[in-house]
This record gives structure tokens, C-alpha cells and sequence, in this order.
């Protein structure tokens, strides 16, 4: 069943920039220009893009909270600018930076608010918070006022919050920002019970890709307000033509080698790194080095996800 | 649409309660708004020195104009209809009702302020809650406290240093209660309608310091409205900003009383709901063509 449907979604703003003393120029942009994409029940995506794709203003038509210009938009079986309300009892939202936890008050206050916000019974309210309290190491915080609490123990407070009520999708804008290595590592756990344990789908932006990689099995890059890429992290290898690195050390300090299929793309003293192809096999380029140079020592280095990204966005600004 | 929702529009759900009659709707959102009021009330109570200071100056500026009223009815007796007493009695309770009343503005309307600046406005519209009953349940959470506080200290302090006039009925006491609480709703009414300007100006500072004059001259908080001259004494009487302290200053000095007294709560009670109803159109309004501010 598919719990999240977008057909053609557009969303335009109108920016008024002053041109002189009285007079002001209207121009129309396009946050979202021609979104298509269903989510099944069950998934966990990865919703990336640079600053200013439009990211943010699809979790908020898909929240309901900004009415699209023009498409067609479900969640969970209803529209949600129309019924917004209805919609909010089976979503969750966590926004990395926001919170919905109640500042002064302990965070023990913001969950009992959220079981009356929600009219979560109670049996189900005590068994969420409890795994939720097991699961995010929350016991010893909860009788802390909220204000107290450092980033990483408010996010997962707000992670909780987001889940008493069982919804049926996860949003989270940027759940790990600005959190350490640990806290990113706790709240990924987490959220990996949560998707394969639980059933709840999720939906995730993030700039870390790290969150990717553990958590999503597809990937949605957006630009511009459209999608650019679908599917799978692998696929992504592919279609952003990532390349491997070859690091060889020479046995003395020389001129950048040539081999055939690789490039040289630095030399720091008898260190040479070569750039080849990610689908390309590595032995023929070593076998290659090894014949014509000294050699002394080699390794092989995957490409990281992030210069794929940055190469896809750089493509799509200049295309 | 922001309202409670109806029962046959909730998912489907085979471990909620079944929501057969509204009653059980009803009584969760009375719980809810309850909490909510309920939390306000204590998160209120944690600012204990600003809650001091706050006090100590309510009572500072009584000590000072009472004096000076005491001064102008000894020149001028009966002034406005008020005796000595009566007169001193103004400022006090109008001290008491100040913040609680919230005159100057503030209470939610600060942190809703907050919340347009940092874009956290869209946290209160994705939760399934009224916007409007959430907000005023803070404020009446907030009043109370204040009320009991920064209400009851100055009103002490008053009562030991000069000759105030305690209501010589004591139901008075309960009908003072009631207009207090409407004129926190009236001033709830007022306020929100400023706040909800934030969806168009993205800050409502400026509509705020307007409001802010007006309502320190239309409450009576500066000058008893009855001392107001000519077409300004017929006019400022039926606006709403009379229902913050005029009203609750005159029940509580019992001149208003019988018809009078049902009146003069009567009055309250219509603006309050006229501010709530206008409140809740530029609510509906307003979400039609949400900008959240933010990324």
C-alpha cells in the first residue's frame, strides 16, 4: 500500500525584491516544480538534496501545514492540507531544529501532554514510553527540565514525543544535526528499530549521509524542486559516475605516472594516488603499475558517497 | 477545521476507545486544554526572581500613585463618583489586574512572537490541536499564577499601608473572580488578534507597541475611564479595552450592582466572544496561506 503518493506536486512562492525607492518587482519561485514519487508502507528513504532543492517544503505540504499550487498529494489515505488534523494523529514530525518538548517543564510533562494531545490509551502509552525510555537511555532525564538538557538527550526526547502515538510515517528533517558520533550512533539504532521492528515508515533529510547509508535502502536526490535520482544507494554509484582510488607508494619521489584506464590526480612525494572508474576491476591497473614501477605498497579506496552528491548537484546547477 | 475533531473523521484505530458519543471527545479536550493551562500555570511558577522583582515593582508604583491619588481626591473629593478609599482601592486592584490581565501584552503572545521568528509556528500547526485553545489555555495557566501572585502581594502590601475598601459583600469576591477571568479572555481575544498578524507581517512587534498605548489609555489603567472628559468619557466605556481593568475595578468596588453588575459582566462576556470569534476567522484565514519562516 502505498502511504505516500505525489502526483505532479508544485509549489511556487511570489518574492517581492525592491528595485527602488517605492517600487517593487514580483517574481515567482518554484520550491517544488513537478514532484512524482510514491512511498510503499514499510520503507525507509532518504530525501536528499543541496540547500534550497525544495526538501523542506515537501515535508511541509506533506504535513499539511503549506497547501501545494498545484498536484495531487496523499498521506496515509487523506489530503493533507485538507485534513490536516486527522492527518497529524498518524504522522509524526521531528524537525532537528525544532522542538515540540515544552522548554521549562520537565520532559516527563511534554510526553504526558502528547498522550492527551494524541489520545493515546493509556496501556499503549505506558508500553511506547517505556520501550522508548529503554530504547533512547531517556530514564534518567525524564524528570529534567527540558532547557537542561543538551542537544543529543533533547533530540531524543523529541524523537520519543514523535512516537507515542504509533504513526504510521516518520518524518524527520535533519534528526541528526549538530549531534556527536555517539548520539548520531544512538538515535540511527534507534530509528532503524523503529523502521524494521515496528513497520513505521519513514521519510529523512538529512546533509549527513552517514544516516543514509545505515538507515535507506532507496534514495530520492532532489534539485530545483524535481527529482534527479531514485533508488537504490548503488544505483547511485552508477548514475553519479563515482570513481575509485588507487594510492600506490613508489619506491622514490617521480613525475606522475602513466598507466592506461587511470589518471593521476596527486603526487606527494613517492605517494601517487590514481583515479579509475568505480565499476572498473582494480587488478589490471596494479598489475600495470607493478610491471613498469618500483612499487613498495598500494591500496585501494572506495568512493565516498558525498563527492557522488556533490558531483550529481554540480551537474544539475550547470545542466 | 483547526477545531476538535469529529469523531467519525479519526483513523482507524482498533486499540482506541471507540468514540461513540461526543461526550468522550468533549471531556479529552477539556482534559487536554486542562494540562495545558496546567503546565503554563507551573512553568510560570519556575521563574521565581523575575516573579519576585515583578512584584516588588507592582508594589513600588502602587505606593506611588496611590499617594498621588490620595493627594488629588483630598483637592478634589468625589471625583469621578470614587471617595478616598475608593480611589486607593483603584490602583491597587488595578496593580493586581496589570499582568494578569496582561495590559501591556505579553504572556503568549511573546513566546508565539518567538515562534513566527524561529519558524516553530509550524510545530503548533502539525499537532492535531486547536491553535487558538491551546494558547488560551497557556494564558489562563499563566494568569492564575499570576494572579496569585503578583495579584495577591501588592493587594496585601496595599491593604496594611493605606485605607483601601474591602468589597463588603463577600459574593462580590466571586463575581470579582469572574470578571477577572473574562477580562483575561477579552484580553486573550485582543492579543491573539495581534499575534495572528505575524502570518502576514512575520512579526508583530509594531502592531503590538500600538496596541500597547491604547490599551494602557482604553483599560483604565492610566486614569479611571469615569474621570475621561466628554465624547472620550462616552466612547472609551463600550470598547473592549474597558473590560481589562475598568470592569473588574468597579465590581470590585461594588458600583455596579443587581442589573448593573449583570451588565457589566454581560459586557465582558460579548466582547470575549466577539474576540474569539473574529480570533478564530483570522485563524481560518490565516492557515489558508501559511508561510512558515526558516528552512
Amino acid at each position: 500500500m502505498a502511504l505516500i503518493e505525489l502526483q505532479d506536486v508544485r509549489r511556487s512562492f511570489t518574492v517581492r525584491a525592491r528595485t527602488g525607492r517605492f517600487s517593487r518587482t514580483k517574481r515567482e519561485v518554484r520550491a517544488v516544480d513537478g514532484l512524482s514519487f510514491t512511498v510503499e508502507a514499510g520503507e525507509c528513504v532518504g530525501y536528499i538534496g543541496p540547500n534550497g532543492a525544495g526538501k523542506s517544503t515537501t515535508i511541509k505540504m506533506l504535513t499539511g501545514i503549506l497547501v501545494p499550487s498545484s498536484g495531487r498529494l496523499r498521506v496515509a489515505g487523506v489530503d493533507p492540507a485538507r485534513e490536516r488534523v486527522t492527518l497529524a494523529r498518524r504522522i509524526g514530525v521531528v524537525f532537528g531544529q525544532r522542538t515540540t518538548l515544552w522548554w521549562d517543564l520537565p520532559l516527563r510533562d511534554s510526553f504526558e501532554l502528547a498522550r492527551r494531545i494524541y489520545r493515546i490509551p493509556d496501556r499503549r502509552y505506558r508500553e511506547n514510553l517505556d520501550r522508548c525510555v529503554e530504547l533512547l537511555d531517556l530514564g534518567a532525564l525524564l524528570d529534567t527540565p527540558v532547557r537542561q538538557l543538551s542537544l543529543g538527550q533533547r533530540m531524543r526526547g523529541d524523537l520519543a514525543a514523535a512516537l507515542l502515538h504509533d504513526p504510521q510515517v516518520l518524518y524527520l528533517d535533519e534528526p541528526t544535526i549538530g549531534l556527536d558520533v555517539v548520539s548520531k550512533g544512538k538515535v540511527r539504532e534507534f530509528l532503524r528499530e523503529v523502521n524494521r521492528d515496528r513497520g513505521t515508515t519513514v521519510l529523512l533529510t538529512t546533509h549527513d549521509l552517514t544516516d543514509i547509508e545505515q538507515l535507506c535502502d532507496r534514495v530520492m536526490v532532489i534539485d530545483h524542486g524535481r527529482v534527479v535520482y531514485d533508488g537504490g544507494l548503488d544505483g547511485l554509484h552508477a548514475t553519479g559516475r563515482s570513481e575509485r582510488t588507487l594510492v600506490v607508494d613508489l619506491a622514490e619521489a617521480r613525475a606522475p605516472i602513466d598507466v592506461a584506464g587511470a589518471r593521476v590526480v596527486k603526487v606527494e612525494g613517492p605517494r601517487q594516488w590514481l583515479a579509475f572508474p568505480a565499476p572498473q576491476s582494480a587488478a589490471p591497473i596494479v598489475a600495470a603499475v607493478a610491471e613498469r614501477y618500483p612499487l613498495v605498497d598500494l591500496s585501494v579506496r572506495e568512493p565516498a558517497i558525498e563527492d557522488v552528491i556533490a558531483r550529481m548537484y554540480a551537474e544539475v546547477a550547470i545542466g | 477545521m483547526l477545531n476538535a475533531v469529529p469523531a467519525g473523521a479519526r483513523p482507524p484505530d482498533p486499540t482506541a476507545a471507540p468514540a461513540a458519543s461526543p461526550r468522550p471527545d468533549a471531556a479529552a479536550a477539556l482534559g487536554l486544554y486542562a494540562a495545558v493551562a496546567h503546565g503554563a500555570f507551573r512553568r510560570y511558577s519556575t521563574y521565581r526572581a523575575a516573579t519576585l522583582a515583578g512584584t516588588f515593582t507592582n508594589t513600588v508604583f502602587g505606593i506611588i500613585l496611590a499617594s498621588s491619588f490620595l493627594a488629588l481626591w483630598q483637592a478634589r473629593p468625589g471625583l469621578g463618583g470614587y471617595d478616598q478609599s475608593q480611589a486607593v482601592t483603584y490602583i491597587w486592584v488595578s496593580q493586581a489586574l496589570l499582568v494578569t490581565v496582561a495590559v501591556w501584552g505579553g504572556g503568549f503572545q511573546d513566546d508565539v512572537q518567538d515562534r513566527f521568528r524561529s519558524g516553530d509556528i509550524a510545530v503548533d500547526l502539525y499537532r492535531p490541536v486547536d491553535f487558538q485553545g491551546w494558547w488560551l489555555a497557556t494564558d489562563l495557566g499563566r494568569a492564575a499564577f499570576q494572579l496569585l501572585v503578583r495579584g495577591t502581594g501588592p493587594m496585601l502590601v496595599g491593604a496594611l499601608v493605606f485605607r483601601t475598601r474591602l468589597p463588603e459583600n463577600p459574593l462580590t469576591w466571586a463575581f470579582f473572580l469572574l470578571s477577572v477571568l473574562l477580562a483575561v479572555v477579552v484580553s486573550f481575544g485582543l492579543r491573539f488578534l495581534v499575534s495572528i498578524t505575524g502570518f502576514w507581517l512575520h512579526d508583530s512587534e509594531g502592531v503590538r507597541s500600538v496596541m500597547l498605548v491604547v490599551s494602557m489609555f482604553f483599560s483604565g489603567m492610566l486614569l479611571p475611564i469615569a474621570l475621561f472628559p466628554g465624547l472620550l468619557g462616552d466612547l472609551a466605556p463600550v470598547l473592549p479595552w474597558a473590560a481589562l481593568v475598568k470592569v473588574p475595578t468597579d465590581v470590585f468596588l461594588e458600583r455596579a450592582s443587581g442589573s448593573g453588575l449583570l451588565g457589566a459582566l454581560g459586557f465582558q462576556l460579548a466582547w470575549a466572544a466577539a474576540l474569539l470569534a473574529a480570533g478564530r476567522g483570522a485563524q481560518w484565514l490565516a492557515t489558508r496561506r501559511v508561510v512558515v519562516q526558516g528552512g
